[in-house]
């Protein structure tokens, strides 16, 4: 160990057949620390070094299973718990329908643990260079020659003994190969530096162009001009010239019934509520009223609104005249409209009209109380002050 | 490389590989004919299940044989006649497919003209579905695997004498001819033997199901009887675990195959949800036949894919041996899964009987006592194969 800079000696074959001899030869004569280097896998070369097996499979048999793993709890999270889709009317959690992601990502996950495995093991990560880099050595061993190598550090090493040694072994060229003079982590060297600046400009300017010019230019232009027809647009197609097409006569929306009595004064008798008047939808009566009525009407119905004096002043609706119409008949006035009031059948669906007529009648209630409304209130809140 | 320099001595197997064998064919024959006066049509399914494993076998070896000339390996060589001797059971195909053909009646709807006229799309398929026609392709595919086999066989036995290297030639041609045509004839076979006992049932990949189970069972035979006669001393003394590994490989990569064919059919029927399609998955889920579906997974699939997953059972001969006997004896089961719910369609109540389990032995008797009577004259190592040197200095 004369020289601390010394890494290796090196030593160059002809024949797949003599490095293969020579590797076995130099197992035997107890060197530990040794490499070969082929330009090709020779077979048989892992037993002539001595080599057990690769404990690589581990990494991917581990990171194998926990792609797997962690996939299948992903799908469960995104389709069976956080939001659930029904896709083909299967349950939420059907694996046979995961099992292909499963495997898919499996490979994916065993695959490039493998790979980057490799890599941190070999190079020894974050060394990016390895000492026989850029050697003659190399050179030669990345075309047509086989290649030994003895470390320094191999507690056998005397420079003078293995280059003997190596030449015995019918090495055509031994030689001696240096560390370089001081450890350099290369990565970021100026060139490097000054390419990963330009790959910066020219990806930023194609992104700009292309985003800003490129695609407004014919074909391209944004996928804006197509074959179809864009809301509101004419057409030649149908005679009366309008691209919407209405729906077909009789056509009812899901979860809609048609009201037959629009434009009639008054509603028919038959005309009943069909909502039982429970906390969940006086909530929604009054959700509904003070969003859709309430601005005309008053938030208790009072007909003293915010938009009194701008506006035709809303009615009040707790007046005797009202309390005295049947439901259907608030139903029909919602649903069909009254003098300037609009009709709301499209703003607010079927049942939250009914919800709305209960809330009407609990204000109409809360404020034309009968005696044995305010005994009860009376006995309710003593009570609460006896707690 | 002349003949006679490779290396192997040539032992004749013992007498008590044939002697056994036709002890296991009398009593298998005993207990099948029995079978047969018994129950005749259950024994009939139980036939055909005995019947597939049997042509899985001797068929899948010839496979393995045109396979290795097909892709020029040389790996394989020092153990190809091993392969040769198992198929060498095929011609009698022909004499075991006539018990079969005296059943269509109890085996397959599609045979009685009334059936066939309840239903519009029988008939449509009746074109195809009807007995001569049935019984023409039987004998036809038979006879053409037959005509493989003794070309290519005989080309190979004039090379342990000759050592022509043209016979190898010849082979790779026969070979590269032989695969495609395996593919279809062995697609028809699981159409009509096993498809078409559901005449109304159809899978389009059903044909690479049974290939998949074909292959690995004539794998695990090969692995299985090469490991025994390498162990005895009558193979090359070359042979040694860089070529156990490449069996074990073979095995492992044939379990993930049959895994993804199979799920790939399960999940298309799955999704599909077609009641025409399902039906058949949802027999097999019914009853007891549920368990031998969860065991049909997990015997088939997981465990030989875990147990075949580590370098050192692929090169143990023990666990090798083990693995091959225990893939045989899920092929059977994978073929018992595939044919006898048919035989219980009409009553649910199914129950094992002693008549499922007899032909077996008489299938197993052939094919020992047809190794043992090729062995006495042919080298149990292709001696003048032009590969076989490559092949026993072969290195992982």
């Amino acid at each position: 160990m004369a020289d601390n800079n010394l890494y290796c000696v090196s030593a160059l074959f002809d024949t797949p057949d003599k490095i293969i001899n020579a590797a076995r030869k130099t197992t035997e004569a107890g060197y530990k620390k040794f490499d070969v280097n082929t330009p090709y896998p020779v077979h048989g070369m892992d037993k002539a070094m001595g080599m057990g097996q690769s404990k690589i499979g581990y990494i991917t048999l581990f990171f194998g299973l926990s792609g797997a793993v962690f996939i299948f709890l992903f799908m469960w999270w995104t389709f069976a718990s956080n939001y659930n889709i029904v896709v083909g009317g299967k349950p939420f959690l059907s694996a046979p329908a995961f099992i292909p992601i499963t495997f898919e990502t499996t490979v994916l996950f065993a695959a490039i643990s493998t790979f980057v495995g490799m890599i941190a093991v070999f190079f020894k990560l974050p060394h990016n260079s390895h000492p026989l880099h850029d050697t003659e050595y190399m050179k030669a061993v990345s075309g047509d020659k086989f290649g030994l190598v003895i470390e320094a550090d191999d507690e056998q090493f005397e420079r003078n003994k293995v280059t003997e040694f190596l030449k015995s072994l019918g090495a055509f060229q031994v030689a001696d190969v240096y560390l370089p003079e001081k450890e350099t982590y290369k990565l970021f060297t100026s060139g490097f530096v000054i390419f990963l600046i330009i790959l910066a400009i020219v990806t930023s300017a194609a992104t700009y162009i292309t985003l800003n010019k490129l695609m407004y230019v014919v074909p391209f232009s944004w996928m804006e001009v197509q074959p179809k027809l864009n809301a509101q647009e004419e057409s030649d197609i149908f005679t009366d010239g309008k691209g919407m097409r209405p729906p077909v006569d009789g056509t009812v929306a899901r979860g809609e019934l048609p009201y037959p009595f629009y434009g009639q004064t008054n509603p028919p008798e038959v005309l009943s509520n069909p909502t039982v008047p429970t906390k969940k939808i006086l909530e929604l009566g009054k959700r509904k009223f003070l969003t859709f009525c309430s601005p005309c009407h008053g938030n208790f119905a009072q007909g003293e609104s915010r938009l009194n004096g701008q506006f035709p002043t809303g009615p009040t609706l707790v007046s005797g005249k009202i309390i005295n119409y049947p439901d259907g008949m608030i139903y029909h006035i919602i649903t069909n409209g009254q003098n300037v009031m609009p009709s709301y059948m499209h703003q607010i669906n079927r049942e939250e009209r009914w919800a709305i007529v209960d809330y009407v009648r609990v204000l109409q209630r809360a404020q034309n109380p009968s005696q044995s409304d305010i005994q009860e209130v009376k006995k309710e809140s003593s009570s609460n002050v006896t707690k | 490389m002349s003949p006679n320099d490779s290396g192997y001595i040539k032992k004749d197997l013992p007498d008590n590989i044939f002697k056994a064998g036709s002890l296991l064919l009398v009593v298998g024959l005993v207990l099948g004919i029995s079978g047969f006066l018994v129950d005749s049509y259950r024994a009939s399914f139980a036939y055909l299940v005995s019947f597939i494993f049997f042509l899985s076998i001797v068929v899948g070896s010839l496979f393995l044989v045109a396979l290795e000339y097909a892709a020029n390996a040389d790996w394989s060589t020092p153990f190809r006649r091993v392969s040769e001797f198992l198929a060498a059971g095929l011609p009698l195909l022909l004499i075991f497919a006539i018990p079969l053909m005296f059943n269509t009646g109890s085996l397959f709807q599609w045979s009685h003209a009334d059936y066939i006229h309840s239903d519009k799309m029988l008939e449509a398929k009746s074109a195809y579905l009807n007995t001569p026609f049935f019984m023409i392709r039987v004998f036809a595919i038979i006879i053409i695997w037959i005509l493989f086999y003794t070309f290519i066989i005989r080309n190979s036995r004039k090379q342990d004498e000759s050592g022509n290297q043209l016979l190898t030639k010849r082979n790779i041609i026969l070979s590269v001819i032989f695969i495609p045509v395996f593919a279809i004839t062995v697609t028809l076979v699981a159409v009509d033997w096993i498809m078409s006992l559901e005449s109304k049932w159809f899978s389009t990949i059903f044909g690479v199901y049974l290939f998949a189970g074909v292959a690995l069972s004539a794998l695990a035979a090969l692995t299985l009887v090469s490991i025994k006669l390498k162990e005895k001393g009558f193979l090359h003394p070359a042979i040694k675990e860089d070529h156990y590994y490449s069996l074990g490989t073979l095995m492992f990569a044939f379990t993930a195959f049959w895994g993804y064919i199979a799920f790939s059919q399960y999940m298309l029927i799955w999704y599909g949800n077609l009641p025409e399609e399902t039906f058949w998955f949802m027999q097999r889920w019914e009853g007891g036949w549920k368990i031998i579906s969860i065991l049909l997974i997990v015997t088939h699939f997981i465990v030989p894919f875990f147990y075949l997953l580590s370098y050192e059972s692929k090169t143990n001969p023990k666990k090798l041996k083990f693995i091959s006997i225990w893939i045989l004896c899920v092929h059977f089961l994978d073929l018992y899964w595939l044919i006898m719910p048919s035989m219980s369609k009409n009553d649910h109540a199914y129950s094992l009987n002693w008549i499922d389990f007899v032909f077996p032995l008489v299938f197993i008797g052939v094919i020992l006592m047809v190794f043992q009577k090729v062995s006495e004259k042919i080298n149990l190592v292709p001696v003048g194969d032009p590969k076989l040197k490559r092949g026993l200095d072969f290195h992982l």
